[in-house]
Formats: C-alpha cells, sequence, structure tokens
C-alpha cells in the first residue's frame, strides 16, 4: 500500500522558517445542521485548512468540554449517525482533497460494528481514526488489525503526563501523526499554554517516527503560533464550533475565523 | 492467570466485560491505580486501619436478622443482611473508607465523586470530613431534586455539591462531569467511583471493599444456623456494589443462587426502565465494557427508575458476565412493586428499607422458594432519604 494522504501531506508541505504549520481543524458531523457537514468542509479547505478532523457525534463524549459536547447533541438532535454520515461522505472526495480523520468514541463504532466501520470509513476515501477511548491493549489486541487492514491511520494522543516510554510506545503505534495534548483537560479548556513550549520541546527532542500535530487551548493566532513553533502544526476545535454557533452562513463564518488565524 | 466469576483478568475482564476503555489523559492516574491497588489493600498496615475503621466508625460487623415474619408470610427462611445500620444508612461507606485510605496512601488531597441516591456522596463526604480532605460530588440536577435531604447532608459535611446539567440530569451525567473533573485534576485528585464500575482496577477494588459483606454473611449464618452456605442471595442491582459485595464470596461457590434485581421501572418494555441486562447490548460506558443500554446506533438511553440509585443505563462488567455466563438469575422489579415492598417490609419488619433495596424485596412476590431454603437478602440501605416519595404515596 501506498503512502496514506496524511503521509503524504506532512512530506510535501514546506517548511517556513519557523518550522511546518499544518493546521488541523476539528468539526462535528451534522452540524450546525444535519446537511451542512459538507459546506463546512468545504469551506474549510477553501479557507486554509490542511486537514478536516470530522466528529461523529456521541451521547456521552468523555473527553469533550461543554462546546464540543452541545454542537454533538444538536447534531444528534439533527438526526446524525454513522450510517448516515458516510452517506454524505459518499461524493465527498469528488470535492474535497485535504485529509479527512474520523474523531468518535468507541460505543457508536463497536455498535456500527468495528470492521464495517472500517472498510466503509475507507471506501467513502477517509484517511485516519482518532478514538481517545480505544487503549492501546485493544487496539494491539483487538482493533488494529482492521484499522491496518483497511488502510486507515490511527492516531494516538499523549499528553503532559505520558511518560518518555509511553509516548514512544503510542508513537510506534499511530501512523499519520501523533496528537499532542497541549494540557490536562477536556476540550475547550481555557488553562494557560506557559508550560507547554517545554512539553512539546520534550517532543521535538525524543526524534518520534511520526509528525507531531497540538490540540486542546488552541484558539487564536497567538495559541496556533506557539503551538506550531515546536510541533508540526495545531488541531483547532471548540473556537471554531464556538464561531458555527447561530451561523446561517457557514461559508463566510469560516472564512472569518480562519482568517484570524492563518 | 485464572479468572473466576469472582476474580477479573490481569486486564480487568470479567468474561467478555470490563477492561479500561479511557482516553489517555486518564491513563497515568488508572495505571498507578492498576499497578498499586492490589499492594496497598494486601498491606497489613492498611487492612489493619480499614478493619479498624469499619468497626468503630461504621458500626461492623452488621447484624445477619433472621426475618420472622416475612419468612413466614413467603414460607422460607429469609436473612435480612442489615447494611443499613452502617453509618451513614447505607452499604456505600465500606468501600468510600477503603478508597480515603487508598488515596492517602497515593497522595492525594482532593476527592471527588459521583452520587446518584446521594448515598455515596454521602459516604464520600463523611470520610473526607473524617480525613480532613476537600471534597467535591457531582450530582444529577434531578437527583438533587428528588434527593435533597442527602444534598443537605452532605453541604453540612463540609463537601461541594456540583449539579451536573448534561444529558438525563441523573448518575449517567454526574458520572460524566467527575470523570471529566479528574482529566482537568491529575496530579492531585482521586476519584472514589461509588459503584462496581468504571475502569479497572474500580470495579475489582470496589467489589473488593465492599466484599466485607458477604464475608461476614457467611460466618453469621454459621453461628446462626451452623449451616455453612445460604441457598440463595439476593440484592438490587443498579451499578451493583451492595450486590457485588453480597455476592463476592459466594461466586465461586456454585450451590448458591445469586439474585440480582433490576429496576424494571414502569415495566422493562416501556420506555421507561433501568433493567440493563434484560434492555441492554455490550457497550462501553464510564471506560469499561458492559451490557448498555443503547440505541442501534450506540447512544447511550435515558434510562427510568423511581429510585435514584438504579436509575443508571449500564451494570458493572462482574454483573454482565454473572448474566451472560447464566451464573446469574437476573430479575426485575417495577416502581410500584418496589413502593409496595418498601411498605410490605417496613410493617412487618419494622424496617424501613431505601426505595434501592425495595426492589429486592419485590421479587419475593414473583420467585419462588421452598420451605427449607435459606435466602439472605442484602438490605443495602435505609429509607430516610426516600421519604418524600414514600409520602406521596401513602
Amino acid at each position: 500500500m501506498g503512502e496514506s494522504r496524511i503521509t503524504k501531506l506532512f512530506q510535501s508541505t514546506p517548511s517556513g522558517a519557523g518550522g511546518q504549520r499544518i493546521l488541523n481543524v476539528y468539526c462535528t458531523a451534522g452540524y450546525p445542521q444535519l446537511d451542512s457537514t459538507l459546506d463546512v468542509m468545504k469551506a474549510l479547505q477553501d479557507n486554509g485548512a490542511d486537514l478536516i478532523e470530522l466528529g461523529m457525534p456521541y451521547s456521552d463524549p468523555l473527553a469533550d468540554g461543554p462546546v464540543i459536547q452541545n454542537s454533538g447533541l444538536v447534531a444528534l438532535a439533527n438526526g446524525m449517525t454513522i450510517e448516515t454520515l458516510f452517506a454524505q461522505l459518499k461524493d465527498a472526495r469528488k470535492e474535497i482533497n485535504v485529509p479527512i480523520i474520523l474523531m468518535g468514541y468507541m460505543n457508536p463504532v463497536l455498535q456500527y460494528g468495528f470492521e464495517r466501520f472500517c472498510k466503509e470509513a475507507a471506501a467513502v476515501g477517509v484517511d485516519g481514526l482518532i478514538l481517545p477511548d480505544l487503549p492501546e491493549y485493544e487496539f494491539e489486541t483487538e482493533y488494529g488489525a482492521f484499522i491496518k487492514q483497511y488502510g486507515l491511520d490511527f492516531i494516538f494522543l499523549v499528553t503532559p503526563e505520558t511518560s518518555d516510554e509511553r509516548i514512544k510506545k503510542l508513537d510506534s503505534l499511530s501512523t499519520g501523526f501523533l496528537y499532542a495534548v497541549s494540557s490536562s483537560s477536556t476540550t475547550g479548556s481555557d488553562k494557560n499554554m506557559t508550560d507547554v513550549n517545554t512539553y512539546l520541546q520534550k517532543l521535538q527532542a525524543m526524534q518520534l517516527s511520526n509528525p507531531v500535530l497540538v490540540g486542546f487551548g488552541i484558539k487564536d493566532k497567538q495559541t496556533f503560533d506557539t503551538a506550531c513553533s515546536h510541533s508540526n502544526g495545531a488541531i483547532i476545535g471548540t473556537a471554531y464550533i464556538k464561531a458555527l454557533e447561530g451561523t446561517n452562513d457557514v461559508a463566510a463564518t469560516t472564512k472569518n475565523f480562519l482568517k484570524t488565524i492563518i | 492467570m485464572e479468572t473466576t466469576y469472582q476474580k477479573p483478568s490481569s486486564q480487568g475482564y470479567y468474561g467478555k466485560f470490563g477492561g479500561a476503555y479511557i482516553p489517555e489523559m486518564l491513563h497515568r492516574n488508572v495505571e498507578e491505580l492498576q499497578s498499586r491497588y492490589l499492594d496497598i489493600m494486601s498491606d497489613a498496615a492498611f487492612q489493619k486501619e480499614f478493619r479498624a475503621l469499619l468497626k468503630d466508625y461504621v458500626g461492623r460487623p452488621t447484624p445477619l436478622f433472621y426475618a420472622q415474619r416475612l419468612s413466614t408470610q413467603f414460607n422460607t427462611n429469609i436473612w435480612l443482611k442489615r447494611e443499613d445500620l452502617c453509618h451513614t444508612g447505607a452499604h456505600k461507606i465500606n468501600n468510600t473508607i477503603g478508597q480515603i485510605l487508598l488515596a492517602e496512601r497515593l497522595g492525594k488531597k482532593r476527592i471527588i465523586a459521583e452520587t446518584g441516591a446521594g448515598q455515596h456522596g454521602v459516604a464520600t463526604a463523611t470520610v473526607c470530613a473524617l480525613k480532613g480532605v476537600e471534597c467535591i460530588v457531582y450530582m444529577g440536577e434531578k437527583d438533587i431534586e428528588r434527593q435533597a435531604p442527602n444534598v443537605a447532608r452532605m453541604k453540612m459535611l463540609g463537601a461541594t455539591v456540583i449539579p451536573a446539567t448534561s444529558g438525563s440530569k441523573t448518575l449517567k451525567d454526574a458520572t460524566n462531569e467527575a470523570i471529566r473533573d479528574w482529566i482537568n485534576n491529575p496530579n492531585d485528585t482521586h476519584y472514589i467511583i461509588g459503584s462496581v464500575v468504571g475502569p479497572h482496577p474500580y470495579p475489582d477494588m470496589v467489589a473488593k471493599f465492599q466484599s466485607v459483606i458477604s464475608e461476614e454473611m457467611r460466618w453469621q449464618l454459621k453461628e446462626h444456623t451452623g449451616k455453612d452456605l445460604p441457598t440463595h442471595v439476593m440484592a438490587c442491582v443498579g451499578g451493583g456494589s451492595n450486590a457485588a459485595g453480597a455476592f463476592y464470596h459466594f461466586l465461586d461457590e456454585l450451590s448458591v443462587k445469586i439474585i440480582a434485581v433490576e429496576a424494571a421501572g414502569h415495566g422493562v418494555n416501556s420506555g421507561m426502565s433501568a433493567a440493563t441486562t434484560q434492555l441492554g447490548k455490550p457497550g462501553i460506558l464510564h471506560g469499561s465494557k458492559s451490557l448498555l443500554m443503547q440505541t442501534a446506533d450506540g447512544q447511550v438511553v435515558e434510562p427510568h427508575s423511581i429510585s435514584a440509585g438504579l436509575d443508571y443505563p449500564g451494570i458493572g462488567p462482574m454483573h454482565a458476565n454473572l448474566f451472560e455466563s447464566g451464573r446469574g438469575i437476573f430479575l426485575s422489579a417495577t416502581d410500584d412493586e418496589a413502593l409496595n415492598a418498601a411498605f410490605e417490609v417496613s410493617r412487618l419488619e419494622g424496617i424501613i428499607p431505601a426505595l434501592e433495596t425495595a426492589h429486592a424485596f419485590a421479587v419475593l412476590h414473583n420467585y419462588k422458594f421452598k420451605e427449607d431454603d435459606q435466602v439472605i437478602i442484602c438490605l443495602s440501605g435505609r429509607g430516610d432519604k426516600d421519604l418524600a416519595t414514600y409520602m406521596k404515596n401513602m
């Protein structure tokens, strides 16, 4: 199998003076409207997002703060399901060229059928998965084989609390990139990022096999710049979902939002 | 490692249920618990302190009482394990005493907990007061309303009660909020889970702390009757902590029938129920794989029970395995059946049980015991907290 779309992105993106500045933006599938998923993705691509992380809504998202929780509840109320999402993504590759990552929690995926999920995700052009409550033991013993079989990347999270030994292990299991959580928090936290430099410098010095994207607490140009200074780029989620709240014009809102970041 | 009904695998699996499905942000804390809980709990000094507090503070051993009039009514032998006589009024404190001592040894200065009926919240606030430790309890907004006396008790004990306003505003959501708090406070905080749910090692750790219930049942029954084993042990099950404690030392004694009673709410098929083994499918909630009430799309269903302590869409992985393997007999009682049973037990035995516990008594009407059976019912808590509900139904 050739290199994944995600790997190619990191390989082909030139490093400026401050290194790579890959921008991954999170959005919740089916938010703000059930059928706005593709419009949101298109707007993100058109306005400078290098990767799109598409959240699959879940009733009990443990790692998420109130803003993303709420977007998930709205999406569920709109009728979003994995089945519907795959139907929406069926023709996405006609318009969307950037890598697509599905992010979600294990339970809906298990009910859909893990292998069936991987197969259909790959078939509609999804490139990678982030499942924060799939631990590495179960990944190695049960689920990782399906992910690999269908050529999907799998991205593990590391945090400032993760030991060096474990960072190396999770890096060795990840493909595409490694997701560095900036501070010990749920998404959208306002914890300050003063210590994040030390942590990111440590990761940089470890010479990991994957590029590193930083997420959690990235909300504006300043935090994006801080995150990028010692990594390959960053992930923005909560701030973008906030921007989408109540909007009637996804394209304009996205354009205005990303203008403030890049 | 050999697993039994009682003992999970090294990865925390009871059959196919259990494990630790947690985001990386919780990994260090959960792994620390996994690697240390058995050593800490088997340490002689720990056991000495734990046993002394159970005896002198909680008031253990709790009596095993022969319920004469209930026995006559149902033409069998019914024994009541009086966990309602524990300090704070329920079995929950067996676990919180254990976990506060554990937290102390882990150097944690801040305690968080979730609570449904408020019994676990009160038991946690109590041990935090005893040890002078900060205590934050998450409780569903709906439960705060229906369990007002316990909210007042927690506050009087110095705890901060934070309402969980998401989802069904009950125990599931309080648990979500407690887990999110732990993610945000990884260094100084220990999460005292109140039931045999959550990521490994919680189900095993909580079951072990609660196993004092069945440990006492065994020697007490022997003392009363000369018999080594009862024929049946019964308990109500939400997450399942009193049941785990009551069943624990009988799980691998296959002659003893294990009866777990779930909350059927308005009826198992009414759409307003919390009978997880009847309605659930394998799924993942709060860090472990178990049976879970959910939609076809894998969204967690909001359960219903009149009793806040059983109003939970999941069940501990140990119990899910007892159900799947056929080792346990799983029955259910509706809101109305539980209410009637609470009045019946009050009048026949002079004991007002908690609404949760009343579910276990309700199935006496549906399950046929033999005249010479020796049936132990875990009377997990007292009914003071439910007086408002009881008064409405007088």
